[in-house]
């Protein structure tokens, strides 16, 4: 953990078009132990020194499994969650450590889609409402107004603006997004974190939530930080996208890039597992089975943290961990976080690890199968 | 800002016909709030609509007290001494006079049980009151504050609910007989109410709390602070309005038990002071010359405390299945 204290505006790494600039963030949660006294304390690393920038305009998609920490991060981003350590500039202001009340003009400014439609709207309150809710906190426009705004909103997500009175009960999962939507829009935000806005849609319905949000990108020039588990989701709204992997970074590229030239082995696994509409396709390929679970994000595993899982661990994984830049002479862009990259063309479901089973650190101070 | 609707999908096809016809679209698209639909519910329980009658009878009779005294011409303390008692000086029994016989006293039963009705109600519904808004208020702040706040309420509210209520009640009568609380509270219906009041929020602090524990880890409240909202803002516009039905539940049910409550503290003779007529002391009376004959005297005081808090209980059943048709509450 660093805390560079000195100089806050010494450094203003914001270069015109970068909205948020995300530098070393550390997240830890305490673990309560189930003692009655707690003598020692335990954290989850949810996030561990993650580095990113988002440009203005751009979509930048946030991809991993359940667990590793893309949510955490989104949260940190938004200071829903206080962070551990590390910065967070956006729009050329550092917000890492503002109060509540310095905080709350810029909350109008970074807005959040979240996951499940059901659950963040409040079942007790009006559409009305719950998308006036920007306004009335803000104090920005009350009875008539609000009520114009509110419709005005409900118009330009595609929902009828006479539905005003009703409550979320008596709209379609898709519907309800859209009020999710309509409410983020409120203040035309600069940057838009959508927590994995679809994935509780059916798939009919993830298209058109997806349009909603490529349209509203190009009418109102919105800035996407795109959170999802579903690659082709990401894929299809993506500009540049982030693999993590046990609240690191694996790697980074634009999206077709790293559909074309994955270099992470695990990139290269989460590939191989998207599922193809051409059966005869998708019978000739080879699926990449990583072996075991994701570890405990408690005691995460030394070096590199997938080298437990890797087919092509070797010693210096277990020691050293990788940093996170370009590999096998990409361009600048394309940045991956692996001592032995994926070539093009390279058939990872044919390596073995060159490490044997117990010499892999699964946990920090436990060897595997000891 | 433009934008085609029909670019977007879920098409509206919502075409402007007649004024009419628009008129009447707008009816229907306001939505049933949550309330309106239990309102419904409670309306077609038919046990939980005969209770609500029962209870507003009670009500008029509490409130109409006087005219009951204006009628039979007895006041509620006044003791007719010749033709109220017998000549050996025991209460007579229902007769043309008094309808319900007298007291010990020599006074009309009927006419105390009126008077008896307004403590009852009072005491409940106030008790109540005090109970639920501070029972609301302090569960809503150590279930949202959480750490410390939390620690120290939440182990407050165990406490509390740990004391033998009734022998601290006693207590503290005892000593308000002797010094009053706060230099003015003797000995008396203040106190009934401070002590039913101070015993009683602690249940539904902490059904408050456990409520809000899961609420405000709902989406919804997160959504709610990265919009901005303050603390206050969450805890009483998002929060509260989920609680709302289980806290009419509870009140629903709160306040028979309240009603019990005073009539136990004053049946122990830590309640209501005499002559102010009220059921517990009256029950409390007549239980001691009861072998000695004067049935009435101890029938229809309990008649009226029984019927009153079953027909408060039936009615909080309804209240419940009414708004909680699905049996979320624990209440």
């Amino acid at each position: 953990m660093t805390h560079e204290t000195a100089g806050a505006t010494a450094i203003t790494p914001s270069s015109g078009d970068v909205l948020l600039r995300v530098d070393n963030l550390v997240k830890y949660f305490p673990v309560k132990s189930s003692k009655l006294i707690q003598s020692q304390h335990e954290f989850v690393h949810a996030v561990e020194g993650v580095s990113l920038e988002v440009r203005r305009g751009e979509t930048l998609g946030l991809v991993g499994e359940t667990g590793c920490g893309k949510s955490t991060l989104a949260r940190c981003v938004a200071r829903l969650y206080p962070v551990t350590s590390g910065k967070i500039w956006f729009d050329g202001q550092d917000i890492t450590k503002l109060k509540p009340r310095q905080m709350r003009p810029l909350r109008r400014d970074i807005q959040m889609i979240f996951q499940d439609p059901y659950g963040s709207l409040n079942p007790r309150r009006r559409v009305g409402s719950i998308i006036g809710d920007p306004f009335s906190i803000h104090h920005t426009a009350k009875g008539e107004d609000r009520k114009k705004k509110v419709q005005h909103l409900m118009e330009l997500v595609g929902l009828n603006p006479e539905h005003f009175n009703r409550f979320p009960a008596e709209f379609s999962g898709g519907q309800r997004q859209r009020i999710g939507v309509a409410r983020a829009l409120a203040f035309n935000p600069k940057l838009i974190i959508c927590d994995e806005p679809v994935s509780a849609l059916d798939v009919s319905i993830q298209a058109q939530i997806l349009n909603l949000l490529s349209d509203l990108q190009r009418e109102l020039g919105l800035t996407y930080v795109f959170i999802a588990h579903d690659l082709s989701v990401v894929r299809h709204v993506s500009n540049r996208v982030a693999v993590m992997y046990l609240g690191k970074i694996a790697e980074q590229a634009p999206a077709e890039e790293m559909w074309n030239h994955p270099r992470h082995p695990y990139t290269d696994a989460l590939l191989s597992a998207v599922p193809l509409p051409d059966p005869e396709h998708a019978n000739q390929r080879e699926r990449i089975i990583l072996a075991g679970d994701v570890p405990s994000p408690i005691n995460p595993p030394s070096g590199c943290r997938f080298h437990p899982r890797c087919p092509k661990a070797r010693q210096t994984c277990v020691a050293e961990e990788p940093e996170l830049i370009t590999r096998l002479g990409d361009d600048s862009e394309h940045l991956a976080a692996c001592h032995f990259p994926v070539e093009d063309g390279e058939d990872i479901s044919l390596s073995k690890p060159a490490i044997a089973e117990d010499q892999r650190v699964v946990e920090s101070g436990l060897i595997a199968g000891a | 800002m433009t934008y085609d609707i029909q670019a977007v999908g879920e098409s509206q096809g919502i075409a402007e016909p007649t004024d009419v016809v628009a008129a009447v679209a707008q009816k229907q698209i306001e939505g049933k709030s949550p309330w309106v639909l239990a309102l419904r519910r409670l309306r077609r329980d038919r046990a939980a609509m005969i209770c609500l009658g029962v209870i507003i009878l009670i009500v008029a009779c509490a409130i109409g007290a006087p005219i009951f005294a204006e009628l039979t011409g007895h006041g509620n303390m006044q003791q007719f001494t010749n033709t109220g008692l017998t000549p050996a000086g025991t209460p007579i029994g229902p007769n043309g006079t008094f309808l319900l016989g007298t007291d010990d006293l020599g006074r009309d039963l009927l006419v105390r049980i009126a008077y008896g009705a307004r403590i009852s109600l009072f005491v409940g519904v106030v008790a109540t009151a005090v109970t639920v808004i501070g029972g609301t208020v302090i569960g809503l702040a150590a279930g949202y504050f959480g750490g410390l706040v939390d620690s120290i309420l939440a182990r407050f509210m165990d406490w509390l609910l740990a004391v033998p209520f009734l022998l601290f009640a006693i207590t503290l009568f005892s000593v308000a007989v002797v010094h009053p609380i706060f230099g003015f509270i003797g000995p008396g219906l203040p106190i009934v109410i401070i002590v039913l009041g101070f015993f009683g929020w602690a249940s539904i602090g902490r059904l408050v709390r456990g409520q809000v524990l899961s609420i405000k880890e709902k989406e919804y409240i997160e959504a709610a602070r990265a919009l901005g909202a303050g603390p206050w803002r969450i805890m009483f516009v998002d929060i509260l309005p989920n609680l709302l039905a289980p806290l009419i539940v509870y009140s629903t049910l709160l306040i028979p038990a309240t009603i019990v409550g005073e009539a136990t503290l004053s049946f122990l003779g830590v309640g209501v002071q005499p002559p102010t007529a009220d059921w517990g002391q009256m029950i409390s009376d007549a239980s001691s010359i009861f072998l000695y004959g004067p049935w009435w005297y101890l029938l229809f005081p309990s008649l009226a405390l029984l019927f009153t808090t079953l027909a408060f209980n039936i009615f909080g059943d309804g209240v419940r299945d009414a708004f909680d048709p699905r049996g979320d509450l624990y209440v």
